[in-house]
Parts: C-alpha cells; sequence; structure tokens
C-alpha cells in the first residue's frame, strides 16, 4: 500500500518532498495576501494544508524503517549548506501538522466567518499560512540557526493570529503582547545557546554538532549552551514555570486559533526539545543525564499537579482547557525525563494523543460558540440537552483527557506508567495518578455543567440555528480518532516508537 | 589581571547591556519602554555573535577578484556570524514591527500603555462580570 502511494507521484517530486512542504504554504500566503475576500483565500489555504498533508504522508513512507531523508536546500551540500533532515522523530510531527492544519482549515471557514471582519479575513489566512510555513520549517530543518528562524517566522505570525481575538474580547491583545514578549525572550534565549555551541563547535548543522559535541562532554561552554538551549525551548513549549503566556493566548484568540495552537504549536516547540536534549546533546553526557531527573522529570511532575490545580479554579473554559495543555504538557516532559527509549516513546505518544485531544476539545467549544456565544463554564449548562451531538464528542475527547480506558489518553498514560515503573520511578507513578484525579476533577467540572445542569432561558435563543457541517466533520474526525487509536492503537505506538528510536540513536559514541 | 579583563572587555560589555535590557523588559510598566528593554536585549546577542567572529589580526573577508586557484595564506575573520546576524536583525524588526503595532492597538483599546491601568480595567471588567 506505501508503495502504490508513492507510486503516484513522479521521482522528481518525491525527491523535492521537504523543499515542497515548506513552500507551499510559504507561496500561498503571499497569494492569499492579495486576493480580495475571506472566501478565495480560504480556497488558498485549505489548498496549500491538503498538499502539506499529503507530502506529510510521502515523508513518513518514505522514512518508514528508520530511513533518513538528507535535503540539501539549494543544492549546497551540509554541513555547509543548510539541510533539511527528515528522520523517524519529525516525520511523525510532520503529520500531525500536515492532517492538523489540514482539519483546522475546515473548522476555519464559518468560524473565521463569525469572528474576524471581513475585510481582515484574507490577511488572516496568510498569516496562518505563515504560520505554517515555520512550524513545517522548525521542524524539517537540520540547521540550528535555520531553526531559530523558522521559530521566530512561527511565532511572529502567531502573536498576529492571537491578537486577531481583539474584536471578540480586547484582552487578547494584551495576551498577544505578553506572548510576544516571553516568546522573544525564548527565542533569543535559544539563540545564545546556539550562539555558544557554535563557538564550541564551529558548526551549525545539527547532525555534524552531534558528532563533535561528543568529545566535549567537560566543555563550560556547551553545559552553558545546554542551559540556554533549554530555558529558550522550554519557553516556547510552555514547560511548567514558562508557561505563563499561555492560558491568556489561549483563552482569548479566536477559536480556530486555539484549536491549531493547541494541537501544533506548542507540539513543535516540544519536538525541538527533544531534538535538542536527545540527538543533538546526548543522553549519555553527564550534564544532561543529570537534568533529566532534577530538571526535566521534576519541572514536568510540578507542572502536571501545578497546572491540573490551577485548572480546577477557572471559570472559562477555554482558560481551564489551556491550563491542562500546560498540565499535559507535564506528563511529555516526565516521559522524556525518564530518558529510556520507553520514556521517549510514552513522550511522543502523549504528544500525538494530546494533540487529538485538544484539536476536538477546542474545536467544540468553537462550537458552542458559534451557536450560542457561550465562554464560561457556567454558560455550557444545559448544552447536553440542546446539543447532544457536539456536547458528545466533546464529552469523549474529554474523557480521553483523563485518560479513560477505550481512549487513547489510556494509552498514552498507560505507556507512562509502564515506562515509569521499568525505571523505578514509584513517585513519578503516583504524581501521575494525583494528577489523573486532578482532570478527572476540571473535566467533571465542565461534563457535570454539560450534561447534568438544565439549559438556562436565553438558551433557547440560539444566535444560529444550524451548525456548519464544516465545524462538526473536523470535530468529529478528532473525537472519533481519540476512540479508534485506542481500539487499533499499532499505527500511533509505532510512530512514536520510530521517534524514540531516532531520537535515541544521536551520535555514535 | 588588566590583561584578563582586556581580553574579555567585549563579553563584559555584551553582559551587561544583556542584562540591562532583560531587566528593561520585566521592571518597567510602560509597554514602548519594554519594548526598548527587548531590543536592547536581542542587539546585545547580536553583539555576542560578532565578537565571537573576530580573529585577532584577521582580515575582511573579502577576496580580490579573479579569485585566486589555491587558498592564500592570509587569516580572514569568520564571516559567517556576520550573516547570520543579518537575518537574526531582520527578526529583530519584524519582533519590534508587531510589538508596536500591538502597542498602538492597546493603546486605542484601553487609553494606556502602563501596565497597572491596563490590569485595572481588566480586573473592573472582571468584578463586572461576576457580579452580573
Amino acid at each position: 500500500m506505501i508503495e502504490a502511494f508513492l507510486a503516484l507521484f513522479p521521482a522528481a517530486v518525491l525527491a523535492q518532498a521537504p523543499a515542497i512542504m515548506v513552500a507551499a504554504p510559504m507561496l500561498g500566503a503571499a497569494l492569499a495576501t492579495v486576493l480580495p475576500g475571506g472566501r478565495p483565500a480560504w480556497v488558498v489555504a485549505l489548498f496549500c494544508s491538503l498538499i502539506t498533508a499529503v507530502f506529510a504522508f510521502v515523508l513518513l513512507f518514505q522514512t518508514w524503517g528508520g530511513e533518513v531523508i538528507s535535503y540539501a536546500m539549494g543544492g549546497w551540500a551540509p554541513p555547509l549548506g543548510i539541510e533539511f533532515r527528515i528522520d523517524g522523530l519529525n516525520a511523525p510531527v510532520l503529520l500531525l501538522l500536515g492532517v492538523l492544519s489540514l482539519l483546522g482549515v475546515i473548522f476555519a471557514l464559518p468560524s473565521v466567518a463569525d469572528e474576524i471582519a471581513p475585510r481582515k479575513q484574507s490577511l488572516f489566512y496568510a498569516t496562518f499560512l505563515v504560520c505554517l510555513t515555520g512550524l513545517i520549517g522548525v521542524t524539517s530543518t537540520g540547521d540550528a540557526f535555520n531553526m531559530f528562524v523558522f521559530l521566530e517566522i512561527s511565532s511572529i505570525a502567531t502573536y498576529i493570529l492571537v491578537a486577531m481575538g481583539a474584536e471578540q474580547d480586547r484582552r487578547a491583545l494584551t495576551a498577544s503582547f505578553n506572548y510576544l514578549v516571553l516568546g522573544t525572550i525564548g527565542a533569543t534565549f535559544f539563540v545564545i545557546g546556539v550562539g555558544f555551541l557554535y563557538m564550541a563547535t564551529g558548526t551549525l548543522n545539527m547532525h555534524d554538532m552531534a558528532l563533535r559535541l561528543v568529545e566535549l562532554d567537560d566543555n563550560r561552554v556547551v553545559q552553558v549552551a545546554f542551559a540556554f538551549v533549554i530555558v529558550g525551548l522550554g519557553l516556547k513549549a510552555a514547560m511548567f514555570p514558562l508557561h505563563v503566556w499561555l492560558p491568556n493566548a489561549y483563552s482569548f484568540a479566536p477559536s480556530f486559533v486555539t484549536a491549531f495552537l493547541a494541537s501544533t504549536a506548542t507540539k513543535v516547540a516540544f519536538y525541538t526539545l527533544i531534538r535538542f536534549i536527545f540527538d543533538v546533546f546526548s543522553v549519555e553526557a553527564p550534564f544532561v543525564s543529570a537534568a533529566f531527573v532534577w530538571v526535566i522529570a521534576a519541572l514536568g511532575v510540578i507542572g502536571m499537579i501545578a497546572a491540573s490545580v490551577q485548572a480546577n479554579f477557572q471559570t472559562d473554559a477555554r482558560r481551564l482547557l489551556a491550563f491542562s495543555s500546560v498540565g499535559q504538557l507535564g506528563y511529555m516532559l516526565l516521559g522524556l525525563g525518564i530518558g529510556t527509549a520507553a520514556g521517549v516513546t510514552a513522550g511522543v505518544l502523549h504528544l500525538l494523543n494530546h494533540a487529538l485531544m485538544k484539536g476536538a476539545l477546542f474545536m467544540a467549544l468553537g462550537v458552542f460558540a458559534i451557536r450560542y456565544g457561550v465562554r464560561s463554564i457556567n454558560d455550557l449548562r444545559g448544552l447536553g440537552r440542546t446539543m447532544p451531538a457536539t456536547a458528545s464528542a466533546f464529552s469523549v475527547a474529554g474523557l480521553s483527557l483523563v485518560g479513560i480506558p477505550m481512549t487513547v489518553g489510556f494509552v498514552s498514560k498507560w505507556y507512562l506508567v509502564s515506562a515509569a515503573l521499568d525505571r523505578g520511578w514509584w513517585w513519578a507513578v503516583a504524581a501521575i495518578a494525583v494528577s489523573s484525579l486532578l482532570a478527572l476533577g476540571y473535566v467533571g467540572r465542565l461534563l457535570a455543567s454539560i450534561w447534568l445542569q438544565s439549559p438556562p432561558e436565553r438558551a433557547l435563543m440560539a444566535a444560529k440555528d444550524r451548525i456548519p457541517v464544516m465545524m462538526l466533520a473536523p470535530m468529529w474526525v478528532l473525537a472519533i480518532a481519540n476512540v479508534w487509536f485506542f481500539f487499533d492503537a499499532t499505527p500511533i505506538v509505532e510512530l512514536a516508537r520510530g521517534a524514540a528510536e531516532a531520537a535515541l540513536a544521536g551520535a555514535p559514541r | 589581571m588588566v590583561e584578563l579583563i582586556a581580553e574579555r572587555f567585549a563579553y563584559g560589555v555584551i553582559i551587561i547591556l544583556m542584562m540591562t535590557g532583560l531587566y528593561a523588559v520585566v521592571a518597567s510598566a510602560n509597554l514602548v519602554k519594554r519594548m526598548v528593554g527587548l531590543g536592547l536585549f536581542q542587539t546585545s546577542v547580536f553583539l555576542l555573535y560578532i565578537t565571537i567572529s573576530k580573529v585577532l589580526g584577521g582580515a575582511p573577508p573579502i577576496l580580490e577578484y579573479p579569485f585566486p586557484a589555491t587558498p592564500d595564506e592570509t587569516v580572514y575573520s569568520n564571516p559567517l556570524p556576520h550573516v547570520l546576524i543579518l537575518t537574526a536583525i531582520v527578526v529583530g524588526v519584524a519582533t519590534l514591527a508587531v510589538g508596536l503595532a500591538l502597542v498602538v492597538r492597546i493603546r486605542e483599546a484601553y487609553g494606556t500603555i502602563e501596565d497597572g491601568a491596563i490590569n485595572e480595567a481588566d480586573y473592573a471588567l472582571d468584578t463586572e462580570r461576576a457580579g452580573r
């Protein structure tokens, strides 16, 4: 089946696949800028994300079984030229980006038409495409400085996308400004770290860097570089104490932007963390292995408990889910901190699963918002009676967030717990249990409000009579995926396992 | 001692600039001042890159045309960080532009660019909603 799919494309196209992935949304963004209205720009965005999704599958199949694609951008051979390097670790992330941006764009048309002023819509889609370009670039590049540039391309576009929520609520502006300040500090820390690495190794190509770092374990410059890179990328990924920008950015951005960012942007930043910790630096370097227990696993555990506690006290549904995102990131960090192949597998598995859950949850909140204009948990009262189908999809994804059996959330927690037990980390298992109970608390609050309480009088006056099927379809695809991959977990587990193998392969020592 | 300081003088200046910028970002309540601090912070990193690329006694890395067939013996400074910083400057300008545009929009929406006043306005909005 893989051969049949790849045979659809001429060999010349297959060879250029990494470049096409980045170029398609970039050119699409330029085109969308000059188009007159939202709808033509949406068609361009849809077309570009379709290309992205298709080529993500192409790259995944090409790298299936441990192959590594090294693409010399512009024909300049690495390590001097910029290399796009696709392996088992970033191919699944690219797939996630492709599929979720496609679903997101389908969801966007009615949602954006509702929330963004008509004359700004084509620019909105153009900005979205720039953001997608940046995210794909970050994921596929093999050059550390190029990664910084793409990181900033995606981040700057993200600030604008978040600020577009100002038409609904002016607090989107301050949320976006705070995100900009912190995001820029994070990116600058990252670029300081890359500068130190360049001082120590004389190269910017990440694979080449890894080979040269093998002999530099005791070098103070390298150790400082590690600290700067971790803090910088941790800020972008909303690692626990560096997450303060995230809740506001997620709660005030337009619905489509929140659904897209929650399922892709922090995931890509998290991928860069894995890439640097495991692939560029090595697990065997003493300063890295010390960081595993005392920094990464510790922050992961504190994050998943503290953020889940905070989530329990929120009144705004999107803010609640944003805090829950920070908590869920703790699970992924714990997976990394375990540091074994099983741990990284669990981390990547939860990364993929969490994108499915949060995508579905934020899309469902978007559907509630377009129908009734509701945001706070109090306003969700009785939606189970007035909108049973959407409320069911929301509940499925919410239960998946808790990790109830029959949902993917259970699969990734299962892998995480068994990885922690292999390492003998009982405290981590206890923390997972506590955090799951807290998750049950906040998801329970949402579900109780939706299903058990009776709808308020004014809810009978809906803002819109019918919900566009284009919003429901992507939401249902994600909600069903949450259940489907429990019963057929092999594909995502294999993806995660391949990613862990690629991450731990690193430089030969 | 003097030698030690003289050798690291550029790094000392960079660290002072970097910390001044970061402090300004954290400590100022005025959003424009915060952007200025951010700009200072970023610029200090540009200087860091330029400093590491300088080779003592190195010539500017410019070759006369026609290029020599064999590499000559001249010591050149490293041109690569300069090129990187050109890119980073563009990124910095874009960030600054978006940041200032946001400040303009914040002033339109809130009528102030002081952090405390903005928080007060948001807090008043929140309590008003809760009381409803």
